[in-house]
């Protein structure tokens, strides 16, 4: 809604590496929200949509890692004991973060990108430590012409959104963000790459707030630059 | 809002603005971080010690009753005293009952954290009793009158010139700005209570079924002291720390001493099997040992969580928690600070009113991915908000969850909002901030992202036509 961007970046890049991209438009939301607020009742029918709306897909590429460890992870964890455990398990192996799924899946690290900038990479939580996707943003960002990474002390600390987290305890959040930025701003970055784009909402709604020279952009961004 | 809740709020509102603290404690934690990596990667291993370690404890709490029975048996057939306490008020009362029958007046500590948890030292002093804590951030924070900051480091808010002033004030002593320094001026009052001392009580940080014996873990030797030069010593211990078999602290007290303190071992490892033997020369003429269940049992019979009772209490948690380090030790109102003790609490003093602590985390996992014997922490923080809000949920959060899934199950019904909050963005800076503010809690201290003019959902459909 926010950031339409992110998904416009990946179909162009799917379909310049020859894959066919399909969405389905009545895709809403994977219920993690109500799901880590502990009301896992209300959680499950918006992941039996989802579960319903992606059963047929071929793959299932997830431009965030937050989303990703909801539909891998704790979707099996949502519905055990319940009749949608088999789909929520065939759906789990075949579903992707989008750095994983071209590094892994397809062996892709070179996708012709040019982003001639410094950047630092925030490691998402739910994307390193729920789905251990540390190597593959890099070797991706790595084969990006032009573009120099300089990683920061801070990289893999959380930065502070956790979602309705961000809300309940904004006192904890809003100074967990700050020490991130400021982990940032030490690198002498242009531009803060993440592969979760609600980290990014957390970082830059904080350094534009601060008026701290902070630009964030999604991996896909970067990676669909030239 | 409970009282508990409402102290963690207003207490994290402080300190998250506290620079002065955000810097201190971040300063000292990054020297931890250092030393630890360094002795971590003398392992050949870290993450199959990490197993083992995880899986030695696996077995230990799943058969407790073995090998507890084990224990004491072992313990008893050397002379040594064992009482068992249900709860926190009955440990106090054997406790209280062993000074009593032996006329004892002073009593001196080593650091137990078992005994902050039932409020150990109140107890005494209440029932007229001098008791000091020989631990060198146990005795600051004792002289302070407050808890200890982090249960591995009492006393690691203070800098040097604060403990400095306090000594001059408690203890006349002349000001210094030298570590060594003001080890000497406690050690010297210390040393005259440990030989004034009527009975010694220390905690433990192992104890072992097949040996029956309690290993204590300490960088000052104030425990050796409290445990062998008083008549009497009391060790109070939680029934979840005990292991199977000697040979086990080979892993564990270098795993202790490297996830707790980044040190390869600690600097005095001890044993303790019983009082005083006929021909040995020294050591305690009664040694009683007081088991605490404290609702350690309540978790024990939740099969999800379970592991929680691995604990070895190195702290590596509080150490790696951007929660903790942003808040600090004393916010969180509990014994055990950090994600451990935001995961055990609830299930020690109740849920309903511990449940925010279970909140008050991002779910960033930085602990699990440390605790070296693997306890799934931050899942059980989630598995806890499920649980607090199955037995009661928040009326206008179960309506709004509700409302939200009805939402997320409605595409047409989710387009609209999102056309409607384009539209409502326009009007949000009229009341950005203020009370009217919906979105107050995020926009306080951050800007909101603005809805696209063409969403992704749009341009899909737009490329379809």
């Amino acid at each position: 809604m926010c950031y339409p961007r992110i998904g416009v970046s990946m179909v162009e890049i799917f379909e310049r590496l020859g894959h066919s991209v399909d969405y389905p438009a009545e895709l809403t939301c994977c219920g993690q929200p109500a799901f880590n607020s502990g009301y896992w009742k209300e959680a499950r029918p918006i992941g039996v949509r989802v579960l319903n709306r992606l059963k047929d897909a071929e793959v299932v590429v997830i431009a965030s890692g937050s989303c990703g460890a909801m539909i891998k992870k704790f979707y099996m964890d949502l519905f055990a004991k319940t009749a949608h455990f088999q789909a929520a398990k065939a759906l789990a192996s075949k579903c992707y973060e989008f750095s994983d799924f071209l590094v892994t899946r397809l062996g892709v690290t070179e996708v012709g990108a040019r982003f001639p900038h410094r950047v630092t990479f925030h490691d998402g939580c739910h994307g390193l430590r729920e789905l251990g996707n540390k190597k593959q943003p890099r070797a991706l960002l790595a084969k990006v012409q032009g573009l120099e990474l300089v990683e920061m002390s801070e990289a893999e600390t959380c930065c502070g959104f956790g979602g309705t987290f961000a809300t309940k305890f904004p006192m904890i959040s809003t100074a967990m963000g700050e020490v991130k930025c400021a982990s940032a701003l030490e690198t002498r970055a242009e531009y803060i790459v993440s592969n979760d784009a609600s980290c990014n909402m957390h970082i830059q709604g904080l350094a534009d707030r601060q008026q701290l020279p902070l630009r964030t952009i999604h991996l896909a961004e970067v990676l669909n630059s030239r | 809002m409970n009282a508990s809740a409402r102290q963690f709020k207003r207490d994290a509102e402080r300190l998250t603005r506290d620079l002065r603290h955000r810097l201190l404690i971040r300063t000292a934690l990054k020297k931890y971080e250092v030393a630890r990596d360094a002795r971590r990667s003398r392992y050949q291993d870290w993450q199959s010690a990490r197993q083992t370690a995880a899986e030695i404890k696996w077995d230990a709490v799943n058969h407790l009753d073995k090998y507890l029975e084990e224990l004491v048996e072992k313990l008893e057939s050397r002379g040594t005293k064992v009482h068992w306490a249900s709860d926190g008020e009955k440990a106090r009362q054997i406790i209280l009952g062993i000074i009593r029958e032996k006329q004892a007046c002073s009593i001196i500590k080593s650091k137990v954290m078992t005994g902050e948890e039932i409020h150990l030292n109140e107890a005494l002093e209440k029932a007229g009793l001098s008791v000091v804590e020989s631990d060198f951030g146990e005795y600051i924070v004792q002289l302070r009158h407050e808890a200890p900051y982090h249960f591995v480091f009492p006393a690691m808010h203070l800098v040097r010139g604060e403990i400095s002033e306090l000594f001059q004030k408690e203890l006349g002593s002349n000001p210094t700005n030298d570590p060594e320094q003001l080890m000497l001026i406690a050690r010297q009052v210390l040393r005259g209570k440990y030989i004034s001392a009527d009975i010694g009580i220390s905690g433990a940080n192992f104890a072992i079924a097949e040996t029956g014996m309690i290993s204590i873990t300490e960088n000052e030797g104030n425990a050796r002291l409290t445990c062998a030069l008083p008549k009497v010593h009391i060790a109070l211990m939680g029934i979840e720390k005990v292991i199977p078999k000697l040979e086990d602290l080979a892993i564990f007290l270098p795993m202790l001493a490297t996830a707790g303190a980044g040190q390869a071992l600690t600097g005095y490892n001890s044993l303790y099997g019983g009082p005083r033997q006929p021909g040995e020369s020294d050591g305690p003429e009664e040694f009683h040992f007081v088991l605490l269940d404290n609702k350690r049992t309540h978790l024990l019979a939740d099969a999800e969580q379970r592991d929680a009772l691995h604990c070895i209490r190195c702290g590596a948690c509080l150490n790696v928690c951007p929660i903790y380090r942003n808040v600090g030790g004393h916010t969180y109102g509990t014994t055990y600070q950090g994600p451990i003790g935001s995961v055990i609490t609830p299930h020690l003093r109740g849920l309903q009113n511990w449940k925010h602590l279970s909140y008050a985390s991002s779910l960033c996992g930085a602990c699990t991915e440390t605790c070296p014997v693997k306890i799934d922490l931050h899942h059980h923080l989630l598995q806890s908000r499920r649980n607090a809000t199955a037995q009661r949920s928040i009326w206008w959060e179960k309506f709004a969850f509700k409302g939200f899934a009805f939402l997320m199950n409605r595409p047409i019904l989710f387009l609209l909002v999102g056309k409607l909050g384009r539209l409502g963005q326009k009007f949000h800076p009229f009341v950005k901030g203020t009370r009217f503010d919906p979105a107050r809690a995020w926009t306080r201290s951050r800007e909101l992202p603005t809805i696209a003019k063409q969403t992704f959902g749009e341009y899909w459909r737009a490329r379809g036509r």
